[in-house]
């Protein structure tokens, strides 16, 4: 078991015609995923890699039956891209582009409350259920199938976080990258009681960073509904106030979002907090 | 991206938000001529920089006759100002905004900004205005008064009114706040804005509203589809390493410590910091090549490091996902040719072609020491420090 994607998993790629999309498409197909089809538009009808390429969303669905969505389509178009799948019913997008005005974002999230797609991302790496299915452009090789699930605000720093879990041993269930800015789909709630619920998953990796209140609202729904173990990580402990600080949500603006008031807010919820990175996979292994 | 209280004001002006009589000025001549324009005194002479408390700090001051106009500017215009904001080094100021001076009734605040959980626009007002918002938020909650708009219905109007009278605005007052309220939330949403502040906001004796102060900031994701704001960046606002950074789409920010660091995204960046002052060190700077950074913009990156004089290490942390940990080790190894390694550098990688970096690496005679892991690296790090 797993959480949101599996070997059952039928993916379709926007934006697939791209260089970052061609070849983020292939290392995922070589990993194993079920790569039915492609979306750029004005390309229907070509192939890539053997892979069939329509013009819309609406027709790659009914064509292949896909269930999800990978984008990489370019920020100026990548919220239609979002809209387009979601009305087209795919139940899961995952938005890696980077760059999306978060006006467009705020629109896009309004919108989709009203439908049942679940949006991960967008400017994340992605989900992965290693051994399984890779939906996005994480190093597959690093991870290993097992009982701990993964979620992060951010990209390299989850692959480092699930190395070390590997080095030492330990497995994951599922990995997702929910996603470096201010607005984005699925949250840190969302995937805590998704592994809560999940019978494969026997503990959590929590990797947050400054900026916003996330952490902290996670925190009290952790202290609050959570029984598995959680260890957290927060990067931006030297992080100057006032700057964005490359992910455009890892800002601390005037006293809130400081990465001390979230390392807090998870000790009081019981979370155990590693502040020294390089030590994280040693705390994994003894709490888990 | 910031922009200078003149400019907010232009943009106000332009969407029909009232804005006092003004002009900028970049020179003493300049501003007496622009208080001469105005016909009229006392005048505010502003500094512009991009920070706020400029009164406090003296940058701010009211010039009663001709020959005050060019006393205070001759002495905001050059002064180095330090507020709150500026850290102790201050800002050179270099234009002013001189204004009509006005009689104020009543001082009050308004901002808009993302609320990134619920999604909208947050819009707040107060009758506390002219103060520390931040400060009236945590003493006095009460009088801040907060609707927040959906993005898909926009301002409505009977949040305007929710606004207007939890201002206590009389009612010939309510007719002036409720269209101005509306046309600011459009500037908002037509320019991408990530602020827009006014404190004060205030009212006059001859029962007018207008925007003292103006605070315009821009979501930085949104700049491609507004050119025409790109024309008011002031890059003496910016370090010259954070400009020279930008023109090879490297995130650098400049800090105060001395081991620079060059790592493949943010959060990762920001842990690598975090690892340097744990191992008793101090980061010299944040800088993010992203994800798919080529091996010119490893090379650019490594130059710009290495221009900080403070900067005694240099630790460089790659976990290779997109970016190939070959191409890192080709592009520092390009960069060290050009430029002159003074200092200590050690490298950890991991990740995709971790192997063919390090033989690269290891075959080209530099100077480098390879950490194997983080821990170690943090070490070696550190001894780089206190040596």
């Amino acid at each position: 078991m797993s959480i949101w994607v599996d070997q059952n998993t039928r993916l379709l790629v926007q934006g697939i015609t791209g260089r970052e999309g061609q070849f983020h498409t292939m290392q995922c197909v070589a990993y194993g995923t079920n790569v039915v089809a492609g979306v750029t538009p004005g390309k229907g009808g070509q192939k890539v890699e053997g892979i069939p390429v329509f013009n819309t969303v609406e027709g790659a669905v009914r064509e292949t039956g896909a269930d999800c969505a990978m984008i990489f389509v370019p920020p100026a178009f990548a919220a239609d891209a979002i809209l387009e799948a979601a009305e087209a019913g795919v139940p899961l997008i995952v938005a890696i582009t980077e760059g999306i005005p978060v006006l467009d974002m705020m629109k896009v999230k309004t919108y989709l409350k009203n439908l049942p797609s679940r949006l991960i991302g967008p400017n994340c790496p992605g989900i992965i259920t290693p051994g399984q299915c890779k939906v996005g452009i994480m190093p597959g090789p690093i991870h290993k199938p097992g009982p701990v699930g993964v979620v992060s605000r951010s990209g390299t720093l989850t692959y480092e976080v699930v190395h070390q879990l590997t080095q030492q041993g330990i497995g994951q269930s599922t990995c997702i990258g929910i996603g470096g800015d201010p607005v984005n789909g699925t949250n840190f709630i969302d995937c805590l009681s998704a592994f809560q619920e999940d019978p494969d998953t026997e503990g959590i990796v929590m990797v947050g960073e400054i900026g916003g209140s996330a952490e902290e609202e996670a925190s009290e729904f952790i202290a609050e509904n959570l029984t598995k173990p959680v260890v957290g990580f927060i990067a931006g402990l030297t992080a100057p106030p006032g700057r964005r600080m490359g992910h455009a949500g890892a800002i601390i603006s005037g006293s809130s979002g400081t990465a001390q008031a979230k390392i807090e807010a998870m000790r009081k919820a019981g979370i155990t907090v590693v502040e020294n990175l390089g030590k994280l996979g040693e705390t994994c292994k003894k709490v888990f | 991206m910031k922009i200078h209280e003149y400019q907010a004001k232009e943009l106000f002006q332009k969407y029909g938000v009232p804005i006092p009589r003004g002009q900028v000025a970049f020179n003493v001549e300049e501003a007496k001529s622009a208080a001469a324009e105005l016909g009229t005194l006392p005048v505010v002479i502003k500094a512009q920089i991009h920070a706020g408390g400029r009164g406090k700090g003296g940058g701010v001051k009211l010039a009663k006759t001709p020959v005050e106009v060019e006393e205070v500017a001759q002495a905001i215009l050059g002064m180095t100002l330090v507020t709150h904001q500026t850290g102790p080094e201050g800002r050179l100021v270099r234009r002013v905004l001189v204004e009509e001076g006005l009689a104020i009734e009543k001082e009050l605040y308004l901002g808009m900004l993302p609320d990134r959980s619920s999604a909208r626009v947050t819009i707040m007002v107060s009758e506390a205005g002219g103060m520390d918002i931040e400060e009236v938020a945590a003493k006095t909650p009460e009088k801040i008064i907060k609707v927040q708009v959906d993005p898909l219905l926009g301002f409505e109007a009977f949040q305007a009114r929710q606004l207007a009278y939890g201002l206590n605005l009389e009612p010939d007052l309510v007719k002036l706040f409720v269209p101005m309220v509306a046309r600011l939330y459009k500037l908002f949403c037509e320019y991408d804005c990530s602020l827009v502040e006014i404190n004060p906001l205030i009212i006059t004796r001859d029962r007018n509203i207008l925007a003292l102060d103006a605070k315009v900031n821009f979501d930085d994701n949104a700049l491609f589809r507004h050119k025409d704001i790109l024309e008011y960046r002031d890059h003496d606002e910016e370090d010259p390493a954070e400009v020279e950074a930008s023109k090879y789409n490297l995130n650098y920010i400049k800090m105060d410590g001395n081991i620079g660091n060059m790592v493949n995204g943010a959060g990762l960046a920001m842990a690598t910091m975090d690892i340097i002052k744990l191992a008793g060190a101090d980061p010299a700077n944040f800088l993010d090549v992203g994800g798919g950074a080529s091996e010119e913009m490893v090379e650019n990156g490594f130059r710009i490091i290495l221009s900080d004089p403070a900067v005694k290490g240099v630790f460089i942390n790659i976990f290779g996902g997109i970016l190939r940990c070959d191409i890192l080790a080709q592009g520092v190894v390009e960069a060290a040719k050009k430029v002159d390694v003074r200092v200590p550098v050690v490298i950890r990688m991991e990740g995709t072609n971790v192997e063919k970096g390090r033989k690269i690496l290891e075959a080209s005679g530099m100077n480098l020491t390879v950490a194997s892991d983080l821990t170690d690296a943090a070490q070696k790090v550190a001894a780089i420090a206190k040596g």
